[in-house]
This record gives C-alpha cells, structure tokens and sequence, in this order.
C-alpha cells in the first residue's frame, strides 16, 4: 500500500491531492498514521509505533487503522495496487 | 530598456454573475512584462462594470451587437481605429468571434492584429458538432443531438436515457430530468440563442477545465487544469483551483498538435468516477477565470498579444499547482454624468 507520491501533507494535517485539488483534514493521529504511510511504513510497523505511544489496544487500532485506510482508497488517494 | 506601448482593444467588460474575460483578461495585460497598454474597452451595454471599474479601460465606446450584422459593428471598429489607432484587438464573446474571424483582412487593412481560431477551427468544435469532432480527434465525447424542432423532443427517447443537459448553440446549459423539462428549456434557450438546441448526454463526474494557448502550429504555449469548486447556478465558476493532472495536459496538448489550435482556447472536461475524461465543449477564447493562469505563472492574454505581433514565444513549462481564486461581487458607485456620457455619446 503507498500514498501517491504527490500528496501534500502539511504541519497543520491539512492534506491536499493536487490530481483532483481535494483537500481533507486530518486529526493529528491521522496525520501521524499519513506521514508513516507516506515513508514506507508497513501495517506491522505502524501499529507498533501507535501501541507503544499511545494508550490503545490492538483491537482498537485495527478497527479505525482499516476504516482510515477504506476512506483513503475511497478519496483515491493510495496508489493502484 | 523601453518597453513598447500598446493600445488593445477588448470586449466582454460584462463582469456580473456570468462574467466575461474582458476585465481579468485587462487586468493580465496590465501585467505584463515585455509591453505596456492603453486598453480600449468595446461594449454592448452601458452597464458593463468594467466600464465603470478604475485602472480597467482608458476608453471605452460603445459597439453594436454581432446581430445587427458584420458590417456595422467592422465600421464602429473602423471609426474607433480612426481614434485611437488600435494595435490589437481580443474579442472575447462566442457570439462575436465569427464576424471577426471572417473579418481578418479588413481589420489587417486597418493594421489590427489578433490571433483567433481559423474558421475551420472555430466551425468544427461547434456543439452540435462535438461527436464528429471526438471522433476525429480521438476524444471522448458524450452522445449529442443537435434538435431544430420541439417535434423531435419526444423522439429523444430512443437514443437517451434521463437526465440530459440541454444547451444552447453560445450559452447556458440545463438539466432535464423528463421531456416536459427539455421543451421547457428547448423554448427558452431557442429564444434566447436560436437553433439548433443541443441535447447532450449528462455525464455524471467532476467538472473540469483547462485554459490553454496554441501557436496555430501545434505547439501549446501554455495550458493550466483547474477544478471549479464552487459553482453558481449559471454553472459558472465562483471558485476554482489549479490542479496538477497529467492527463488533462496530455489530452490538452494532442488536441492543440491535432488541431494545430491558434488562439486562446478553454476545454470543458467530465472526469468519472472511474477516471475517464470527457470533452463537453472546447471555448474558443480565453476563459473568464485566465488570472488565475496568469498568477499561477502563465500569462496567456500577454503570450496572446506576443503571437499575434508575430513573436517567438516559448512555452510555458511550470504553473503552481494549487492556486486558487474566489470571484466576489462589489457595488461601485458611479455617476449619472458617466451614464450619461455613454449613452448619449457611445464613448467614455
């Protein structure tokens, strides 16, 4: 799974996708969870890191971790795989 | 270094709810680097704003309409010539650019230069001609039909499924969602702008539109995408954005190659859900929303100005992605003096 490489993430978690100029905000887990999308990141690692920062169970993340995901690839915002 | 002076003449100085380019295009002019202006504004009404609009016309004189015939409206450009000596002339109406296109050598023999679409050109994008014109080109198109007669309203069954956009050979569009509705708008639009009124199969996507620029060889001197994100209910852009889609430069540029496209242009586009796009109309003139071109880095009424004085111009090869433009509406005061001036003279 990889964000289109000219999606436009800023300070503020206001993403903008320059191919359709839509622009979505984003809570700052959100942005977080982007930006390690955006470096490669895979699920696995992702999770670590979000299970070791913050005070959330691995079933919880699961759950908003796919809807975040389902939402991306409804504003076509993740490359075709 | 000196710059040249130029004086350009420029119509649609209609900036209202459903704005002509004349005044952003003005306002690129002023912009410009390699030449300076004196702006002549031609206008059908005396209450065209930008007639009314500070550091917009130097000189404004009143023009008959297309419609009153050709050569009325070339000796009211003659006279105006007489006095100001004009270098340049940019229409900006659909309605007007036939009679110039058709006029070239009389307004060359006034030493006026333009860069307009060549007949053909203008001819073969016509609405009612737009499924050849996809099929020539290689362009997706939605399925249209040109009807001459409320008659044939009830044979639309047939080949079309509802909704449909009903449009106008110049201007406005509807939706209709039954046969009443498209006699309804077949009626109104017929009287408004003649026949044949064209019937056009919706497209359901996003709206999206490029301003583009062509040498009249095939070269494209600059194009700009840009997603309308708020549109009135004219279905004009109230706000919009340029975008960075690849695909929308690429259909751009074999168009103009194809085409070899002289002039200003502006590409009507459908994008899908599944990503496909569809032409609806090719403008043949610079749109209304240009500035928002010239500010992302491409000043086309400039490169415009430059092509029709027989220029090298280079093309553009970046824009700023992401510059966007909200319209407002502001109430200038004028004078009845003005008012005046203008209808009992034509000029102000």
């Amino acid at each position: 799974m990889k964000l289109k490489n000219n999606i436009a993430i800023s300070e503020t978690g206001f993403v903008f996708d320059p191919n359709s100029g839509d622009s979505y905000s984003l809570n700052s887990i959100g942005k977080e969870i982007l930006e390690l999308i955006k470096s490669g990141k895979s699920k696995s690692d992702i999770s670590f890191h979000i299970l070791n920062t913050y005070d959330a169970d691995e079933f919880t993340f699961e759950r908003n971790y796919d809807d975040f995901i389902d939402m991306l690839k409804h504003h076509k915002l993740l490359e075709n795989e | 270094m000196n710059k040249p002076k130029y004086t350009i003449a420029i119509t649609g100085l209609n900036n209202t709810d459903n704005p002509g380019p004349g005044v952003p295009v003005i306002r690129a002019l002023r912009s410009a680097k390699s030449f300076d202006v004196r702006i002549i504004g031609l206008v059908y009404e005396n209450l065209e704003p930008g007639i009314y609009m500070e550091n917009v016309a130097d000189k404004v004189y009143q023009i008959p309409y297309p419609s009153v015939g050709s050569e009325a409206l070339l000796n009211r450009i003659e006279y105006v010539n007489s006095i100001e000596n004009i270098d340049f002339l940019i229409p900006n109406f659909d309605a007007e650019l036939f009679t110039f296109i058709t006029s070239q050598t009389r307004l060359e023999s006034l030493n006026i230069k333009s860069f307009l679409p060549t007949k053909q050109q203008f001819e073969e994008r016509e609405k009612e001609k737009l499924v050849e014109f996809g099929e020539k080109y290689n362009i997706k198109v939605p399925k249209s039909k040109s009807l001459t007669s409320v008659n044939d309203v009830s044979k639309l069954r047939d080949d079309f499924d509802y909704p449909v956009l009903v449009k106008g050979k110049f201007y406005d569009a509807y939706i209709a969602y039954n046969s009443e509705q498209v006699i309804g708008h077949f009626n109104k639009i017929s009287s408004k702008w003649g026949l044949p009124v064209i019937i056009q199969e919706f497209i359901k996507g996003t709206e999206v539109n490029v301003i583009a620029l062509g040498d009249g060889r095939g070269n494209t001197i600059a194009a700009v995408p840009m997603r309308k994100q708020y549109i009135t209910d004219k279905g004009k852009a109230w706000g919009g954005i340029t975008l960075g889609d690849e695909t929308m430069l690429d259909i751009t540029h074999k168009l103009i190659k194809n085409t070899k496209w002289r002039g200003g242009m502006e590409l009507e586009l459908i994008k899908n859900n599944e990503g496909d796009y569809y032409l609806i109309e090719i403008n043949p003139r610079i749109p209304a929303w240009v500035y928002l071109a010239v500010e992302a880095g491409q000043n086309i009424p400039e490169a415009l100005i430059q092509l029709a004085n027989g220029e090298d111009v280079a093309p553009f090869t970046k824009y700023d992605i992401g510059k966007m433009f909200v319209r407002y509406s502001y109430d200038l005061i004028a004078d009845i003096s003005q008012f005046e001036k203008l209808s009992i003279t034509g000029e102000l």
